[in-house]
């Protein structure tokens, strides 16, 4: 067997059972999503009145909605929304906090100061209040509500409210990894600011951003589904898993399995997300002995 | 120490400060702008909103609407909502007490509950008992906090009935309808919306403890006190778990701001009339007075609140100085 890098991660990682399954879970989740016309014969957006409220049957196995729309389709289309919305504003979250974390530790001085000063003001403000103050903002700017891309604007200032947790990470290992020597060596040779880190640094703060990405796109698939929820995120008729439990309180006593669906998605999509997370830590971070923390 | 405190509130200052900027820039470049709830209003002509957007000097320079509001905050005067014509302050006052006891008892509940879990789950580690309490607290920080707070509505108001066929727990507001107040009724009306808010944050607290103490008991003092031939009780309760709880500090401290935040979801959910519920309101409605006050005096705790740990942390812990 090979002994590579990768071989060894994998040796750590598989080891950890919970962290194993729940890889499989979100690729499974992936998966179905991804190809939802194949697993499903009903369209989202298909509306049946003469059905409105149907229980869960062989025909509709998870119901059918207050419009009569099927349900099992819904969440299928919707997971594409939720899961985009996820892996977007992680990756405009990692995108931010890597790039502050990286030129705070490795500039230090003033730069860092003032950096420090910024994450701390958006550490300060409280987060589910303002994602409600610009989700009401975005709602006022009234953009046409095409189904693919709406979206996007949201993902972004869900990224852009979450960055913060990366970028002291990054920043601290940053700060290690500059005195190390053979940082020292690479500018000694003559490397500058930009090679050393970018080819240098940032491969050796690859693990907690990895780590920090897993936990982040669980984070950030909560913040879609808790605004969409409330009705300032992705607007209907587009179905994500937290607006189409937007209206379910006045239906739980007809139509509880509106309300039990789409939350149920969220729950193991999230805690799948989780357990990835702390396998991925537990391998990538030899500090880290597993099960300890 | 008195250098230390006064530069720190003074760098407090200036973050509200410009927190307050940024806020007040986004909410008045607001498309629609502040009058956008009056113009839904039929009874009222574009003439009618002209002179009230003179009257509140919307059509100023932003620069120049923000040393007013600034000025008039200062003085106290935090603006009147849009929907009620009420101040702003008084519609958060009215609001506070009732989002404080939510708050309160579910910070106590919090606490009764992830501490004693949290010491038994690192004294008792890869027990099944650890297991057990290691993934109920990690389905915990994973839930949606929403849909928690959904399926105990289906379960415990909607299906399951009391001996007279009425709902088992009230799922709604702060006291049954049409009945004189009475504390029972009011600690009924409390159990859901704690539960819901309690499992959650608790799971956080118990993992945080959990670990914790076990960095703790791997001290060398630890070993030092069995070393010299202590009993098993004396050595955790003494000598551990006192050390151990020091993070609490932290957390309960960073907490606190959330006895005036309340919980979005919670009080949207079980229609509990708090400041959460007040704000989801005023941002259905475009409320910009209320928007502006409750994260403004929102962001002022959670910098007072940061301030306040590190000050305590250094006082409990005479490892840690501050500089």
């Amino acid at each position: 067997m090979p002994e590579t890098l990768f071989f060894f991660l994998w040796q750590r990682f598989r080891k950890h059972t919970p962290a194993l399954l729940g890889g499989l879970v979100v690729v499974l989740v992936i998966l179905l999503v991804a190809f939802a016309p194949f697993f499903s014969r009903y369209d989202p957006y298909q509306q049946d009145l003469l059905n409105r409220f149907s229980p869960p049957s062989a025909e509709h196995w998870m119901g059918t909605d207050d419009l009569g729309r099927d349900m099992w389709a819904r969440v299928l289309f919707g997971g594409r929304v939720s899961l985009s919305v996820g892996i977007l504003a992680m990756s405009v979250a990692i995108f931010f906090g890597s790039f502050i974390g990286l030129v705070s530790g490795y500039y230090g001085g003033w730069i860092d100061s003032i950096l420090m000063r910024i994450t701390e003001i958006f550490l300060s403000i409280p987060r589910l209040f303002v994602l409600l103050a610009m989700g009401m903002y975005l709602r006022a700017l009234d953009l046409p509500n095409v189904q693919a891309g709406s979206f996007v604007p949201l993902s972004i200032v869900i990224g852009a409210l979450s960055w913060m947790g990366t970028a002291r990470l990054v920043r601290a290992s940053t700060l290690e990894l500059r005195e190390r020597e053979y940082v020292q060596a690479a500018r000694a040779l003559g490397a500058g600011d930009a090679r050393i880190l970018l080819q240098h640094i940032f491969p050796n703060v690859a693990s907690p951003i990895i780590v920090s990405a897993t936990l982040g796109l669980a984070g950030a698939i909560i913040s879609e589904s808790g605004l969409s929820y409330l009705g300032f995120g992705v607007q209907l008729p587009t179905p994500t898993w937290g607006n189409m439990l937007s209206n379910t309180q006045n239906q739980m006593t007809t139509a509880p399995w509106t309300a039990i669906f789409p939350g149920l998605m969220i729950f193991i999509v999230v805690i799948a997300i989780n357990y990835l997370g702390d396998g991925l830590r537990d391998a990538l971070d030899p500090r880290h002995i597993a099960g300890k923390k | 120490m008195t250098a230390y405190l006064l530069r720190r509130s003074l760098q407090a200052l200036l973050t509200l400060f410009v927190i307050s900027l940024i806020l007040f820039g986004l909410i008045s470049s607001a498309p629609g702008g502040i009058m956008s709830a009056y113009a839904e209003n039929t009874d009222m002509t574009p003439e009618d909103i002209a002179r009230l957007r003179a009257k509140y000097g919307l059509d100023d320079p932003v620069p120049l609407r923000y040393v007013k509001w600034l000025g008039n905050t200062l003085r106290g005067d935090w603006g009147d909502s849009l929907v009620s014509k009420r101040p702003a302050l008084q519609e958060i006052a009215d609001r506070l007490p009732n989002t404080m006891l939510l708050m309160g008892v579910t910070l106590l509940a919090t606490l009764l509950i992830a501490i004693p879990l949290g010491i038994l789950s690192a004294i008792k580690q890869y027990t099944w008992f650890d297991h057990f309490a290691t993934t109920l607290a990690f389905a915990g920080q994973s839930l949606p906090v929403f849909w928690f707070g959904l399926l105990l509505i289906i379960v415990f108001s909607v299906t399951l009935r009391g001996a007279d066929g009425r709902p088992l727990l009230p799922g709604s507001g702060m006291s049954s309808l049409g009945e004189p107040f009475s504390v029972a009724d009011r600690i009924r009306h409390l159990i859901l919306p704690v539960t819901m808010l309690a499992f959650v944050s608790a799971a956080g607290y118990m993992r945080y403890l959990r670990s914790s103490m076990l960095d703790v008991i791997h001290e060398d003092y630890v070993r030092t006190a069995r070393a010299k031939g202590l009993r098993e009780r004396m050595v955790i309760y003494r000598h551990a778990l006192r050390n151990a709880l020091i993070p609490l500090v932290t957390l309960v401290g960073l907490d606190l701001p959330s006895l005036f935040g309340g919980a979005l979801f919670t009080e949207t959910i079980f229609a509990w009339p708090g400041i959460g519920r007040l704000y989801f309101n005023a941002a259905l409605k475009t409320d910009y007075p209320v928007v502006m006050a409750v994260l403004v005096i929102y962001s002022g705790l959670i910098i007072a609140s940061s301030l306040l740990v590190d000050v305590l942390y250094a006082a409990l812990d005479p490892r840690i100085r501050l500089g």
